[in-house]
């Protein structure tokens, strides 16, 4: 099952091209960049694993293309997304995530109902494969 | 910049690329505000012109290949190698050959950790920053040390030489530093040596131009010399180049901050009103008490406290 998470999840996967331009955009705002990964893509995993410091003070798309690169050889078969960060007092907060690379095999979910008292209904996500 | 535009069909207009990349600007810029440096300002200009003309033929689709940019500046101290690596930034930005152009000036310390491990992230930091622009190591042997086969300098230059075969066309690398010690270097990394294609040497200025120099420093600062003042400056230049850790413009800099130190003691107990003029004259007494004219620095600056 295809994962949708963050911006352009529905759209075909970016090209290394289109990957550097979003970067591009990211960094003339200001915005800090990080790469994350993970090999569980479960809607309830908010935090993936870092890969290395979060980039704050780059130029250029460049430098964040060559961690990206690393990052794929250390773990080209699991998802990996880059956050961009805007540190500007009243957002601090995530403005940008886009997934950038994808296992060949991804999971897909099961979602169990669960009746709970008073004829409650629970649901929860199962992730599969 | 006289091009031969020969007899091919298409044709590149040198003289307007030159005027429309905004390089002329530059160039402009550095004439005028760089005193002195003509051998340096020579360099620039014949650089400048091989870098339009090789992007001319890649625009006719002729035979081309990404030049090497990497640099190495060489002088004393003071001789204006930051300055003209920021400007060659410009240059280089301008013409199109770095994207972002800015200057990323670092040293040892900034590349070169204290523990195992440590310095190629610390390394690769830095290259990050620099991707996109100009990388300005300055005095850059500090990064080779003979006499320890386990400093991490080494490690330092092997990551430095990968990028600067691999990543040609993200950054330039600017080394800077004595000349002496610089051929020391090249000749201990012969990796650095032939990735480097342009040597340029920084001359010392001569007693008139660092003159001129001061004159100019003064006058960004919204000061001027009086006549007899000047004339102090001129004795003191003389008599600055003859004792140690001279440093060019770096030392006419330091001085003038210490003359503008005197002024305001002298202005403030005297007793009375100042007007602008008086607010901003360096006259010959403020330059007159420096420790040179009593014959040489005290190095070690024990006394500085007192006499200053």
């Amino acid at each position: 099952m295809r994962i949708t998470q963050g911006c352009f999840s529905f759209l075909p996967d970016l090209t290394d091209e289109q990957i550097r331009d979003q970067v591009e955009y990211i960094l003339s705002r200001d915005w800090a960049v990080g790469i994350e990964w993970t090999s569980e893509p479960h809607p309830r995993n908010t935090y993936w694993e870092m890969w290395g410091n979060p980039m704050f003070d780059l130029k250029d798309a460049k430098g964040v293309m060559m961690e990206l690169d690393d990052c794929r050889k250390a773990h080209g078969d699991k998802y990996i997304r880059i956050n961009a960060f805007d540190s500007t007092r009243g957002w601090e907060t995530v403005m940008m995530s886009f997934i950038v690379n994808r296992p060949e095999n991804e999971p897909s979910f099961k979602t169990w109902r669960m009746e709970a008292d008073g004829r409650h209904i629970r649901y929860t996500h199962e992730m599969i494969g | 910049m006289d091009g031969d535009m020969g007899e091919t069909l298409a044709t590149v207009d040198l003289k307007a690329e030159y005027e429309s990349s905004g390089v002329r600007e530059i160039l402009d810029e550095l004439d005028r505000e760089l005193i002195g440096l003509a051998p340096v300002k020579q360099r620039i200009r014949e650089t400048a012109a091989l870098l339009l003309v090789d992007r001319a033929r890649r625009d006719l689709g002729l035979a081309h290949e990404v030049p090497t940019l990497h640099m190495s500046f060489t002088g004393n101290p003071g001789t204006g190698k930051t300055t003209v690596a920021l400007k060659m930034a410009g240059l280089l930005h301008r013409l199109g050959y770095v994207r972002k152009g800015h200057l990323v000036s670092v040293t040892r310390d900034d590349l070169v950790g204290q523990y195992i491990g440590h310095t190629a992230p610390k390394t690769k930091e830095v290259l990050k920053k620099a991707m996109g622009g100009v990388l300005f190591i300055d005095e850059a042997y500090y990064l080779y040390k003979p006499d320890n086969e386990r400093d991490y300098g080494q490690e330092a230059i092997e990551i430095l030489l990968q990028v600067m075969e691999n990543n040609r066309d993200d950054l330039v690398v600017i080394m800077a530093g004595y000349a002496d010690r610089m051929d020391r270097f090249f000749s201990a990394n012969p990796g650095f040596r032939s990735r480097i294609a342009h040597h340029i040497e920084f001359p010392d200025y001569t007693d008139e131009e660092l003159g001129r120099i001061s004159a100019s420093m003064l006058e960004n600062q919204g000061y001027v010399f009086d006549e007899a003042g000047r004339a102090a400056m001129e004795e003191y230049i003389r008599l600055r180049r003859e004792q140690p850790h001279f440093a060019n413009a770096r030392s006419i800099r330091n001085a003038l901050d210490r003359a503008r130190l005197r002024q305001a003691n002298r202005l403030f107990s005297g007793e009375v009103p100042v007007d602008a003029r008086a607010l901003s004259t360096i006259t010959e007494s403020d330059i007159r008490a420096s420790r040179v004219f009593s014959g040489g620095l005290d190095i070690d600056g024990s006394r500085r406290m007192i006499e200053d």
